[in-house]
């Protein structure tokens, strides 16, 4: 399934540059008039003339080679230039994750656990923050952080590895706020649902200690959708990843793809989609795996609706 | 009833119907009011709006509120509240279409992959998988490469990028719906497949449909505000609430942060309203379920 | 209410009772949140059990059977309101906590109606089965593995060690409900709580079942409440049985006179309603009307008047006492002039 998909993507990518409208002779050339032997000579070599499931095949060829054409605007190899942005997007979806996973299970279980006062307010500050776009985080983390404290700084990617983390910090945080919040409530949810289940009352009438109760029948079993949703939360990011970049002026994948989508330059388009495609369906596999690994009910392949 | 043995009856699907929004409560009541406000506004913003909003005027540029003008200048001079109200044209008509779009053709893949099952269903199912491997954003950034910026295509491509999962949701439902014994009993009877789908197994689920349909609503807010925030869908100088937080970032860090900050709280404001009033509806559509 | 003084009235030939009861149900009311109001579901409600003795609580929907269970074992909603009083070896159930209270869990055990629901499913049948052992009596992990598979023996499920890696979705349901009586007899308790073990389980399986939990019982010598809808199923099993209606007890008696001589007649009705594949019928013989739950009951009537043929003025004057009648008590104000009138001679 999973080749299935990476196949399928990589032909709608194949297919959308394909049909984008543009004369590729005049794309390679600049838009300067070239003489007919060279014409001919960059038509064989990028097989402008084949068949388009011919071109298909060489690109796809091409790319899990790890050649990925050539950048018409900036005229590098694609591959180079990809390889000099994505730490920076790794990077922010990692530091992200980790903001996610730590903030966002950590109030859902605080929540979840202690009825009154802490879930109430996890409740109504998740249901807000649910709300707040990437972009809109941005901007007021911005105002806040940056412009008013002074602690962090707006835009750009910083040097070294510290002040790197530096900077990706707030970037982070933009990203990791929504789904944070969703993660939060989803793990909520799952913890009460679980508390409330028969299995625990089974538990209960045997004297088993509050402690362990919480610890073997109700987190081990909430586990399972707070994994799922924590996943899907953070395959999402890779897609989100763009608009963060673009805010905060970073120089990563997701800023870069969109320049290249408005100046059409294709063959960059079609490199990072593939590879942000590729990375999705993956981060999805492995979500797929872990809830196998869960869930003793489920087998490989079949995660449950 | 007198005493006999009792039969238990196929009741043919009765439709649970939406009560209606009075019945969930403060918030759900508070959001509702909120979205109502917000559609007068999109329908009627033209109208509203005193001055005009998209005529530049640099002379006027970044300055604050005053004098009928409540929310002052943008980057390029123009009054703020204006094209909020403008603005909320776009701003709820591509989730509209979004909404609309991605709901109709996902129920109808889900109820025929129900109705069907067996190789139909595996069919629909295997095709939703792979399209589960684009992102909206994604599909958005190739619809641009191919037809270039604008909403139309931003709206299409977030249609289909939500349509696997308002897919999923409903055949989930479906298939439910369609192992009761009610079902069988119209079959039994000789309904054909369309009309016990559209009379009496859909309307079953519509609940499930119109509380999906509202949260999903909200994501499409956010999605689309983040395409044109990138420049992929609606373009400057049109006022849209995405739009006008690209323009005035750079207020932020220069001190006149109002301007991209209503505009954000616009957004964040009608999402919360959809989202919580979505989630009101989910609950009733599973409770009516039990 | 007054202690039943039919203690000698125990029939079959069970061990010499223990001069004390062994649980001790007195006055027992409960209320729960619903609707914004407490509403009462058991009211008064007063059983005996003495060590090594059986008692069936029958009843339908709604009649509190399952409630008293949970009240015995402590497994009530947060916020519900408990009255009267719980005595288990003359201890107060409802003051005990901490050690006291898991040694009374290990004492008392409970078996589920649905064992799938009450199994946790990603939790292996041998975690299952030795938890109580292992973390409440310290009993190490090999001991208590060997302890799990003889007493699967015991229950008729095969398979050994290998049983216990398993996992419930990979067990039948009759298969699920053994392993929680085998884990329920692990701890060595000496009360048995059932609350309708074989109701979620098809026929065949049902009296399977229903063997392995008297054949255990006995040979165990332990004391059972057997919470059930089946009249027959309580008598045939049970020294005594106990039939609720409403939230309330309204008859007890010696199960093998309960079915020939009955002092309630909602327990006549019970059993008439029954049908009997022995005799061919023109109707079926159903109670007018529905069950009614405790919080629907009128409190200062008896609450089976409405449906009973046999209610006069005084049945809803006022609340029928719980009173001795020989050897099993009745809430019936006519039990006395009734009798002979209610047993399954009289039909319809």
């Amino acid at each position: 399934m999973l080749l299935a998909s990476l196949l399928v993507a990589s032909f709608v990518i194949f297919a959308a540059t394909y049909l984008a409208p543009g004369n590729p002779i005049a794309a390679l050339s600049g838009g300067r008039s070239l003489p007919a032997s060279s014409v001919h000579v960059l038509e064989q070599r990028y097989h402008l003339n084949a068949p388009f499931f011919t071109q298909y095949w060489y690109w796809l060829g091409n790319a899990l080679h790890g050649n990925l054409g050539i950048s018409i605007t900036l005229r590098e190899n694609v591959s180079t230039l990809i390889a000099s942005r994505i730490w920076t997007t790794a990077g922010l979806v990692l530091y992200a994750s980790v903001l996610i996973l730590v903030f966002g299970i950590g109030m859902g279980l605080a929540a979840g656990l202690r009825p009154g006062l802490v879930d109430t307010s996890t409740v109504v500050l998740t249901a807000i923050s649910a709300a707040i776009p990437a972009f809109v985080a941005a901007i007021v983390l911005i105002l806040v952080f940056a412009v008013k404290l002074g602690w962090f700084p707006a835009i750009g990617n910083g040097t070294g590895v510290l002040d790197d983390v530096r900077h990706l910090t707030l970037p982070a945080l933009s990203l990791a706020v929504s789904s944070l919040a969703i993660v939060a409530r989803i793990t909520r949810a799952a913890v009460r649902e679980e508390r409330e289940r028969d299995h625990v009352q089974t538990a209960i009438s045997r004297g088993i200690p509050a402690r362990q109760l919480i610890r073997r029948h109700v987190l081990r079993n909430a586990a399972i959708p707070i994994t799922t949703i924590a996943g899907i939360t953070i395959a999402s990011l890779i897609a989100v990843a763009a608009v963060v970049e673009t805010a905060f002026s970073l120089n990563g994948l997701g800023a870069y793809l969109v320049q290249s989508a408005q100046s059409k330059d294709l063959a960059v388009v079609q490199g990072i989609s593939l590879l942000l495609v590729t990375a999705f369906v993956v981060v999805n596999l492995l979500v797929d795996v872990l809830y196998a690994m869960l869930d003793p009910r489920v087998s490989l392949g079949s995660r449950a609706a | 009833m007198s005493a006999g043995i009792p039969v238990a009856v196929a009741e043919p699907g009765r439709p649970r119907v939406l009560i209606g929004v009075q019945s969930t409560g403060l918030a759900g009541i508070a959001s509702a009011a909120v979205i109502a406000v917000a559609t007068l506004v999109a329908v009627f913003g033209p109208l509203l709006a005193r001055t005009d909003p998209e005529l530049p005027n640099l002379s006027l540029a970044w300055i604050g509120p005053g004098g009928g003008h409540l929310l002052g200048f943008d980057v390029q001079g123009r009054d703020v509240l204006s094209r909020l109200l403008v603005g909320a044209r776009t701003s709820m008509l591509g989730p509209l279409v979004v909404v609309i779009v991605s709901v109709v053709t996902g129920t109808g893949f889900a109820v025929v992959a129900a109705w069907r099952r067996g190789a139909a269903d595996a069919v629909i199912s295997s095709g939703l998988d792979i399209l589960f491997a684009f992102p909206g954003i994604l599909l958005a950034v190739l619809a641009t490469a191919i037809f270039g910026a604008g909403l139309p295509a931003a709206a299409i491509s977030l249609s289909i990028a939500y349509m696997p999962y308002v897919a999923r949701v409903l055949r989930g439902a479906a298939l439910r719906e369609r192992s009761q014994p009610y079902v069988a009993a119209l079959e039994v009877q000789g309904a054909s497949a369309s009309s016990i789908c559209l009379r009496h197994l859909i309307p079953n689920i519509l609940p499930l449909i119109v509380a999906q349909a509202t949260i999903l609503f909200g994501y499409a807010m956010v999605d689309l505000a983040a395409i044109s925030f990138l420049g992929l869908g609606v373009q400057p100088p049109k006022p849209d609430w995405g739009v006008m937080i690209s323009e005035n970032q750079t207020g932020i860090v220069q001190g006149y942060p109002l301007p991209a900050l209503a505009a954000g709280l616009c957004i964040v404001a009608v999402v919360i309203a959809f989202n919580v009033l979505g989630e009101r509806l989910f609950e009733r559509a599973q409770a009516g379920r039990g | 209410m007054s202690e039943p003084a039919a203690a000698s009235q125990t029939v079959a030939p069970a061990p010499a009772a223990a001069a004390a009861p062994l649980l001790e149900v007195e006055g027992l009311t409960v209320r729960l949140r619903a609707g914004g109001a407490m509403q009462p579901v058991l009211r008064d409600v007063s059983v005996t059990i003495r060590a090594g003795e059986a008692l069936g609580l029958v009843g339908e929907s709604g009649s509190g059977k399952s409630m008293t269970a949970r009240a015995i074992d402590r497994l009530l909603p947060d916020g519900a309101e408990v009255d009267g009083s719980i005595r288990y070896e003359g201890h107060d159930v409802a003051s005990l906590s901490g050690t006291g209270l898991r040694q009374y869990r290990n004492q008392v055990a409970m078996i589920f109606q649905d064992p799938r629901a009450h199994t946790n499913p990603v939790r292996r049948i041998g975690d299952f089965m030795t938890e109580a052992l292992r973390t409440n009596l310290g009993v190490p992990g090999a001991e208590a593995n060997r302890r799990a598979v003889e007493m699967l023996e015991q229950v008729g499920v095969g398979g050994g060690a290998r049983r216990l890696r398993q996992h419930p979705h990979e067990l039948s349901g009759g298969m699920l409900q053994r392993v929680m009586i085998a884990a329920a007899l692990l701890t060595e308790p000496r009360l048995l709580l059932a609350d309708e073990p074989t109701t979620a389980l098809d026929v065949t399986t049902q009296s399977e079942v229903m063997a392995i939990l008297d054949d255990l019982r006995r040979e165990f010598g332990l004391a059972m409440l057997f919470i059930t809808h089946d009249l027959e199923l309580a008598a045939a099993i049970c020294d005594r049985t106990a039939v609720m209606y409403a939230g309330q007890i309204v008859e007890v008696r010696s199960s093998d006179r309960l079915h020939d001589d009955p002092l309630h007649p909602y327990t006549a009705a019970l059993a008439a309603a029954r049908p009997d594949i022995s005799r061919t019928a023109a109707r079926l013989l159903a109670i007018p009307g529905r069950p009614l739950s405790a919080f629907e009951a009128p409190a200062a009537e008896c609450a089976f008047a409405p449906r009973c043929a046999h209610a006069q003025e005084a049945c809803r004057a006022a609340l029928p006492e719980l009173a001795e009648l020989d050897g099993g008590l009745s809430r019936c104000r006519r039990a006395s002039e009734l009798r002979g009138r209610l047993g399954t001679a009289s039909d319809g």
